[in-house]
């Protein structure tokens, strides 16, 4: 599928002495408005009530979005690859974008099926290809450090519902003055709909800045400085490079996808859970010693560290390599959640201590992974074969709730439970972690036989049009 | 295959220093109204 000119990789080859830390705010620039799926909970009970339907017939919409993510990814990475990342970040803006609109739309007929199809499809497709968009380009630019690249990327995934759930409270309050933000209080499915109108236009914007402003090195451009053979010294780390195609077929990529699975199950287990967690877990009869405004704290504080643990552990992967990296992600984080088991509920400094360092191994699993591909895969593709590894998250998010959820639901109902009905679940992550971990530990060097032809690596057949408009 | 002979570029400092302003805002924005939800737990 061809792209319009100006869109195409051609056009955003940069000239020799572009300086590169202009790609970083260009991926930001998207990751940021992206990351908007992780704030849908700010209108959710708007919505039940302006549907008059219930709690899971809203969650659909998110669910469905993550769902349509993950496809996307693994079926649009290969032409995010070949088209480069101004094709990519244009089309996920427009998806996005539209996908808020046509919800606005949905909101304001009272047709629930349209924001199921427009936040959920529509938008749930241009996620996936705005998260996949910009990872080959920076590991390209970064390759002396593309753990660093990929954690600034993928931190402003975290970062976006950070942003996105205040600005969305005083939109609504704004458009809704009976709304002021506090418990008891719900906007008006009007004020929903004219924060999605004002979300879609304000995210149209900055990623269409995003996507101006991307450039793509040149196939023979290198930092100052920076000699590939000290790469290729550092274990598993390849300079040769696999098809997307050929990468499915070998162990690794198969035995990353589990470690991965296994990771975002675990933090899945806890982030689904987190502010009726801290409370059960510090309950004593029908009374929790942790408030409820404390356990929104509690969840704030998980939002920073998954944040943060997606810049600091994959810049730390750049020191210490992507294999022992996930080492800590899954031995650590298995240790940590036997210690949240078993003495988690002794005092609720230690509880959120455990729980904050498992979170911020959530985050650092993700923004890990597409360095861990590039050392395995090479540049090639890495977009293409980053879009199929996220399946694994897709996979997780459905894994995930249905444990935690699925062992409470069978130790008592809500608001009675107590730190002994989670342990059940919690032991199930510890044991998902080891076989996360003993994937990890089984990832070896790539084959030579899946290794493309020598001179291989831009993806696109038009890289021999020499013609092509550079900047 | 030779790569032609490109002329040089040269980023301005401005539009990087803009373009890290435009993202780094709403983070900042975002990450103070965080800590201080946060802070709610250590406070009491």
């Amino acid at each position: 599928m061809a792209v319009p000119s100006f869109l195409a990789r051609e056009r955003i080859v940069a000239r020799p002495g572009f300086n590169r830390w202009l790609i970083p705010p260009a991926a930001l620039a998207v990751h940021l408005c992206i990351g908007q799926a992780y704030a849908t909970s700010v209108y959710k009970t708007a919505l039940v009530q302006h549907f008059d339907s219930s709690l899971t017939a809203i969650g659909i919409i998110f669910s469905l979005a993550i769902v349509m993510l993950g496809l996307s990814a693994a079926a649009f990475g290969t032409w995010v690859d070949r088209n480069g990342p101004r094709a990519a970040m244009f089309t996920a803006a427009v998806l996005w974008s539209a996908g808020f609109l046509v919800g606005a739309l949905g909101i304001s007929t009272n047709q629930l099926w349209l924001v199921y199809l427009g936040y959920g499809v529509l938008g749930g497709i241009g996620l996936g290809i705005g998260y996949i968009s910009p990872v080959s380009t920076l590991i390209k630019w970064f390759p002396d450090r593309p753990g660093l690249a990929t954690g600034m990327a993928i931190m402003g995934f975290g970062g976006g519902a950070l942003i996105a759930s205040p600005i969305s409270r005083q939109l609504m309050n704004f458009y809704d003055e009976g709304y002021d933000g506090t418990a008891g209080t719900v906007p008006a499915g009007s004020a929903v709909a004219l924060l999605f109108v004002t979300l879609g236009l304000v995210y149209l914007a900055f990623m269409l800045f995003g996507a101006l402003i991307v450039r793509v090195p040149a196939p023979d451009w290198r930092p100052h400085g920076f000699d590939p053979a000290t790469v290729k010294q550092k274990s598993l780390v390849t300079t040769e490079n696999v098809s997307a195609g050929n990468a499915i077929r070998t162990p690794q990529f198969w035995l990353l996808w589990v470690a991965l699975f296994c990771n975002v199950t675990a933090g899945i287990g806890i982030l689904e859970q987190a502010a009726p967690m801290i409370q059960d877990f510090f309950r004593d009869g029908s009374t929790s010693a942790v408030t409820a405004a404390a356990a929104a704290g509690f969840v704030g504080v998980l939002s920073l560290f998954n944040m943060g643990g997606r810049f600091a552990w994959s810049t730390t992967s750049d020191y210490i390599g992507r294999k022992p990296m996930y080492m800590i992600y899954l031995g650590v984080g298995l240790v940590l959640y036997v210690l949240l088991a078993t003495v988690g509920s002794s005092a609720t400094w230690l509880f959120v201590i455990l729980a904050a360092l498992i979170i911020s191994f959530y985050g650092g699993g993700f923004s890990t992974a597409p360095a861990y591909l590039r050392d395995l895969f090479g540049t090639f593709q890495v977009g293409a074969i980053h879009g199929r590894l996220l399946t694994a998250w897709s996979a997780a998010g459905i894994a995930g709730p249905l444990i935690i959820n699925g062992v409470l639901d069978s130790r008592g109902t809500p608001g009675e439970l107590v730190a002994g009905d989670y342990r059940p679940a919690l032991f199930i992550m510890v044991g998902l972690l080891a076989v996360g971990f003993v994937a990890n530990l089984m990832i070896k060097q790539v084959d030579s036989k899946w290794f493309e032809p020598k001179g291989t690596d831009v993806p696109t057949a038009a890289s021999s049009t020499e013609r092509s408009a550079t900047r | 295959m030779s790569t032609p002979e490109r002329p040089a570029t040269h980023t301005p400092t401005a539009l990087i220093a803009f373009a890290w302003l435009l993202v780094g805002v709403p983070l900042a924005y975002g990450l103070f109204n965080t800590v201080r939800t946060a802070s709610t737990l250590f406070g009491g």
